[in-house]
């Protein structure tokens, strides 16, 4: 009997202090404006970044923020169930139709730029490859680490999901080498994984894998390689430096959409983001921030 | 007085009633419209690319045969692993174990039960795929191996549950005449108990079964999901794709009517089917065995 009674007093306090937590945390000023921020993968750490400071300095606004995909964020969009979506790669024609068939006509920023970063095991004695090797990796030409300079390895090839922007733009730049007319596509047996992080997690423990990932997400658990446009070329490792030199080969926009007129307080945001504070946020992070 | 309880009797037998014919019209309209999204599949994609060898879907390869045996190999691969663990642990929670290890052993089962899938294949992820990868020198640890024994996981608190209530439900005047007649206690329990207790096994082998290929989350953790058509038994520890990981990880990015989006309703269509047949086997083998006990007790 005392046992219970000392139990439900436990009960009671956890609620108590629940609730006191809780009611602490929705207090002050109650939101005038609310902001859906839906997709890219690659992006989402940095919009978080951008929402929770936005958010100190405008304490009537509430922003929320959600990954999923390039192509998740622009569903949204096409669906309305969003005010901006972020997308790694650029909207496809095909999806400016449906959206417009739906009256929504999107409206795209720049707001940052990454590189993306071919990477392997720490172990891994590869040190640098062609785009040309890269692709072929990827189509299933080469599968022995051996035939590139390496330990006599089985290659585990990694990728993220295709509802992943970018997946799209490695496959269009890399696999295809930029080549519109090329029609190659991933290997079969390339591992596709839900997260970057997945990606991050596997090559840093497994010596067969490549992968490859934003720059935001590259940890010092990996070995990043230098890439080349073509074998007579100078490899070059992706930074903030040479993205903005143009001299690494796979260096891409990343990308705002929104419907044809946003609302004053969407567009505020916009216009905060390209400004200097949340660009310096952007490179905080590892990305690289677009140039005024 | 006696008019008011009747009448009371009546609203509660209407509720019940309309609660069980929603049930069976909500299932029924679930039903319609898989069949209404996914049908259109089979006008947008042909039949030999729907049932093609590539799974890629951003350039219009619409090959679910990877896919069907990505499920099917995992699911079989778990059900080794969790027919003789379950059915082994209910056998010993029910006829062997003393009680104050079944009055542990029980809840704790129960309670893995409902352990959600997604801590499991975090689990996975950072432990048993690295364990399996150097243990078995494997190009990867992400392999449909990982996922069998993963979802064997999940399903044997499930298989031991029910099988174990099962071998409890057997009246145990059949274990005391077996015992009377001079057979041992293993002996009564191979050659009676479990018999006798067959369709109760096999109920729940079946929604072990059930349970492992709808399972989603641990396998898209874990499997590597690579849409490869498998060519031998080494393809048990290669990467696969299931259907349940190909709806859940792109059924957000898909345009709505779409040909993807219409395959991959159908890729429900199958999956449906496939729990459908299971369900009818395990009640027609447990109908089955119910009309040979009857005609032996007769």
């Amino acid at each position: 009997m005392q046992h219970r009674g000392l139990i439900i007093c436990l009960v009671v306090c956890a609620l108590l202090s629940a609730c006191g937590t809780g009611s602490g945390s929705t207090s002050g000023v109650a939101a005038s404006a609310y902001i859906q921020n839906i997709g890219s993968d690659t992006i989402v750490n940095l919009a978080l970044a951008w929402a929770e400071r936005y958010q100190q300095e405008h304490p009537d606004m509430r922003i929320s923020v959600s990954g999923g995909g390039s192509g998740t964020g622009i569903a949204a969009l096409i669906n309305g169930t969003v005010d901006i979506a972020n997308a790694s790669r650029q909207i496809k024609p095909e999806e400016v139709k449906t959206a417009e068939e739906n009256g929504i006509e999107p409206q795209e920023y720049v707001i940052a730029r990454d590189a993306i970063a071919v990477i392997v095991y720490p172990g891994n004695p590869v040190n640098q490859l062609t785009l040309e090797q890269v692709s072929k990796i990827y189509r299933g030409k080469i599968n022995n680490w051996q035939e590139l300079g390496g330990d006599n390895r089985p290659i585990v090839r990694l990728s993220r999901e295709t509802n992943s922007g970018t997946h799209v733009y490695f496959l269009e730049s890399v696999i295809r080498l930029g080549d519109k007319e090329n029609k190659a596509i991933f290997s079969a047996d390339t591992l596709l994984l839900p997260s970057s992080e997945g990606i991050i997690a596997e090559v840093s423990e497994n010596p067969n894998a490549i992968g490859y990932d934003g720059l935001g997400y590259v940890t010092k658990t990996i070995k990043v390689l230098a890439l080349a446009k073509d074998p007579a070329g100078s490899y070059v490792k992706p930074s903030v430096e040479t993205v903005n030199n143009n001299s690494y080969p796979i260096s891409r926009d990343l990308y705002m959409y929104t419907g044809k007129n946003p609302s004053a307080a969407v567009q505020a945001y916009l216009e905060w983001i390209m400004g200097a504070e949340a660009q310096e946020i952007v490179s905080a992070l590892g990305f690289v921030p677009i140039i005024r | 007085m006696k008019a008011e309880t009747v009448k009371n009797e009546g609203l509660i037998t209407l509720l019940i009633r309309v609660s069980g014919y929603s049930s069976v019209f909500f299932v029924a309209l679930i039903l319609f419209f898989l069949i209404r999204e996914g049908l259109p599949a089979l006008g947008d994609v042909s039949l030999s690319s729907l049932f093609g060898t590539r799974w890629y879907p951003i350039e219009g390869y619409f090959g679910v045969l990877p896919l069907i045996i990505g499920s099917l190999i995992v699911t079989i691969g778990a059900m080794l692993i969790a027919l003789p663990f379950g059915v082994g642990t209910a056998v010993f929670l029910s006829e062997v174990s003393p009680l104050w290890v079944k009055s542990v052993l029980k809840p704790v089962i129960e309670i893995l039960a409902g352990l959600p899938s997604v801590v499991l294949g975090f689990l996975g992820i950072q432990l048993a795929a690295p364990f399996f990868r150097r243990f078995l020198e494997l190009p990867t640890g992400l392999t449909a191996f990982t996922g069998a024994v993963l979802l064997g996981f999940i399903s044997i608190p499930t298989i031991v549950s029910i099988a174990e209530d099962a071998l409890n439900s057997v009246p145990s005047s059949f274990r005391q005449g077996s015992l009377a007649l001079g057979a041992t206690h293993w002996q009564t329990i191979w050659r009676v108990t479990v018999p006798a207790a067959r369709s109760g096994i096999l109920t729940a082998v079946m929604l072990g079964v059930g349970r492992a290929i709808g399972e989603t989350m641990a396998v898209m953790m874990v499997t590597g999901n690579a849409p490869v058509l498998p060519h031998g038994l080494d393809a048990l520890f290669l990467p696969v794709r299931t259907m349940t990981a190909t709806i859940a990880s792109e059924m957000g990015e898909v345009a709505t009517g779409s040909p993807h989006y219409h395959v991959l309703f159908f890729i429900g269509i199958i999956l449906f089917i496939l729990s459908l047949a299971i369900n009818i086997v395990a009640s027609s083998i447990a109908l089955q065995s119910r009309t040979r006990a009857e005609r032996l007790l007769s």
